[in-house]
């Protein structure tokens, strides 16, 4: 019994030379002829079925890659570990990938509670975690020391920048004066949006007019949505999730509000239109990464490439994650090595990449800065209306 | 905002505050039957409002039932899920202490949420449109049929009901098991009988809430039932626990005010001002508003 224990303990403390050796530069960790990606994703749980798309198209990059040769001479392989869509096991994965099968980046998790629960593992082995989707501030920058956190990076562009996109959309393009925000009380993600379109919606001179809030799960939101009506607002900001902003469209058209409905990537789903109903949904407008329907080279090629695989449209989760893995990639090319802080560095200093969800520039925070696609939902499809440069 | 809109608006939120109401009444009359017949709050009773709702679900969508069939379809696979119930986790316990019958009731609670989600998925389901929703503009208040529908659906019932318990032989024996269980017995009334009846009238009128929701709301999933579930229970308490009427009155008040706060006030203040309200009323009439004062037995 002791005698396996300290075995066991001897081999984690050898794996954490070997990779601590590996952040030196010594370089004598890897193994000669393939090069190892870790993804630290959902494969179960309540997040499965992002998860599903975001390993399906790291894997479709990976195997793209090693169709043109590899990169630096050598096979890149993908060590799929699942985070079982729980904080705790993220973490756990994470030290899974990290020490035992000694992989020199990480696609992680991507939910922002699972990424930041990762975040001080990967640190401590200074190998980087890019997470797909994660759009909460807290998962590049430490909200205690308010440093930014040197190995943790994100495709996603953050809460803050849809906010504000949707808010210049709806002065711009749709000519607003007043909005109603209605915000789901129980996450972040909706207050993070909620505050930034009506910052940006009173800088640009209009009046927020009703500003409300639910809670998930609820189902009746008439009382509120009359309320609002009462207040004749040009739009209503619905920053939320799909279950619920489907039953407050729906509603709203019952009640007779005709006005346009605009949201956030918590839009996107197939069961936004089941939910709401084709006929109510028309007028609504959300800010999402990307559009299968956009009509760029870099779109075009990377959803034929997709279906071809798969056969299925990519969704967000899959574009995203085909970026995160693409730009680790271009990373070690430019790198010209497979040393995690090599790699790393290389990461930090991406400018302009033509991504499949935009050109690409990382800030000082390891945010991305990169365009918005506004989409239309117009008879129960989604459809490209325009793209937002930042 | 002046005086003729600020009407209208009362009104509308008063439709928006009846037709929810109207369903908290109907699961509201379940836990009050039985409470009043043995005194157990019967804590899986929204979870059979949710099973109701699946039934009515699968009704329409695969076997492409209309409304009143699938309606009558839920109504009895909710009766028949009661009575099981009630047979299984709670007859072998009615002799024991109160407590370790609630905890059944919990636990029932649980085991259907949760084989609910593995039988069908967390995800929730669309409901299929079973008949169209016409909107009606009557002098600036807007009506939909749906809402209708709930409110005529639920005063049928609610008047079966009241017919039943006060015309039919059934309903004087389960007033008689209400009022004294023992002599009830002795004056050969089949109490296990009565009690069996109680959870099914009561689960099958939870199944017809169930469905008209699912047809309102359009959206049903496994853990639909809680809150609903504890809104009924506030419902029952705030009409007087036991009393048929009171449940009615209980649940057409709760969904007023949770409409007019919502409405004039903040949505966010909604559940607090109704659970403020049962405190409220719980201290100055332990009752409730139609309850009888009258002590327990021991």
């Amino acid at each position: 019994m002791s005698k396996t224990r300290f075995a066991k303990l001897v081999s984690v403390m050898v794996g954490v030379l070997m990779v601590a050796g590996l952040a030196a530069g010594c370089g004598g960790g890897q193994q000669a002829d393939v090069i190892k990606l870790g993804a630290n994703l959902e494969m179960t749980g309540g997040n499965a079925t992002f998860g599903q798309s975001a390993t399906n198209a790291a894997k479709l990059a990976i195997t793209e890659v090693n169709a043109k040769g590899g990169v630096l001479g050598k096979q890149l392989t993908l060590v799929v570990a699942d985070n079982k869509s729980e904080a705790a096991e993220a973490a756990n994965a994470m030290q899974k990938l990290v020490t035992q099968d000694k992989v020199v980046a990480v696609i992680a998790p991507i939910a922002s509670s699972s990424v930041i629960a990762a975040a001080q593992v990967n640190a401590d082995n200074k190998v980087l975690a890019i997470s797909p989707t994660a759009s909460n501030p807290k998962v590049t920058v430490d909200p205690n020391s308010g440093k930014v956190r040197d190995f943790n990076f994100r495709a996603a562009f953050i809460d803050s920048f849809q906010g504000s996109v949707m808010a210049t959309f709806a002065q711009k393009s749709l000519s607003a004066k007043t909005a109603a925000v209605y915000i789901d009380n129980s996450s972040d993600y909706a207050k993070g949006l909620g505050q930034f379109f009506q910052e940006t919606f009173e800088k640009n001179g209009g009046k927020i007019v009703a500003s409300e809030a639910y809670l998930a799960k609820d189902t009746d939101f008439k009382s509120t949505l009359t309320k609002i009506k009462s207040q004749n607002p040009d739009v209503v900001f619905v920053p939320g999730y799909y279950q619920e902003v489907g039953m407050i469209i729906k509603q709203a058209r019952e009640l007779g509000l005709t006005v346009p409905f605009l949201g956030g990537d918590g839009w996107d789903s197939a069961k936004l239109p089941e939910i709401g109903g084709a006929q109510a949904l028309n007028n609504s407008f959300f800010s999402n990464h990307y559009s299968p329907d956009d009509n760029s080279a870099a779109v075009k090629t990377f959803v034929e490439a997709y279906k071809k695989e798969y056969n299925q449209t990519p969704d967000a989760f899959a574009a995203l994650s085909y970026d995160a893995t693409m730009m680790v990639i271009e990373a070690i090319k430019r790198a010209n090595s497979a040393d995690p802080v090599k790699i790393k560095e290389e990461l930090a200093k991406t400018k302009d990449y033509q991504a499949v969800s935009g050109l690409i520039t990382f800030n000082a925070t390891h945010d991305p800065v990169k365009s918005a696609v506004i989409i239309e939902m117009k008879d129960g499809k989604q459809t490209f209306k325009e793209k937002v440069n930042p | 905002m002046d005086s003729s809109s600020l009407i209208v608006q009362f009104g509308q939120q008063l439709i928006n505050g009846i037709s929810l109401g109207s369903i908290y009444a109907l699961i509201a009359l379940g836990y009050t039957m039985v409470y009043g017949i043995i005194r157990l709050i019967n804590f899986a009773h929204g979870d059979i409002y949710m099973v109701g709702a699946y039934a009515g679900y699968f009704a329409t969508s695969v076997f492409k039932f209309s409304f009143v069939p699938a309606l009558l379809f839920s109504m009895a696979t909710a009766a028949i899920l009661g009575m099981t119930i009630e047979k299984v986790a709670y007859r072998p316990l009615r002799s024991a202490p109160k407590i370790a019958i609630l905890i059944a009731a919990i636990g029932v609670s649980l085991f259907l949420e949760y084989s609910g989600m593995l039988l069908v998925s967390p995800q929730p389901r669309t409901f299929p449109a079973v008949f169209n929703a016409e909107i009606y503009n009557v002098g600036g208040l807007i009506i939909n049929s749906q809402q209708v529908v709930i409110l005529v659906v639920s005063l049928l019932l609610m008047v079966i009901l009241t017919y039943v318990v006060q015309q039919t032989k059934m309903g004087k024996a389960m007033r008689a098991v209400s009022f004294d269980t023992d002599a009830a017995r002795l004056m050969g009334i089949d109490v296990d009988r009565v009690i069996s009846f109680t959870f099914g009238v009561g689960s099958a009128l939870a199944a017809a809430a169930g469905v008209l929701v699912g047809i309102y709301y359009n959206s049903i999933d496994p853990l639909m039932g809680i809150m609903p579930g504890l809104k009924a229970f506030v419902a029952a308490v705030l009409g007087g626990i036991g009393s048929i009427p009171g449940a009615m009155l209980g649940g057409t008040m709760l969904g007023v005010i949770e409409a007019l706060v919502s409405g004039f006030w903040s949505s966010t203040f909604r559940d607090a001002v109704a659970f403020g309200i049962l405190i409220i009323i719980l201290l100055w009439r332990p009752t409730g508003l139609l309850g009888k004062n009258i002590r327990e037995k021991v």
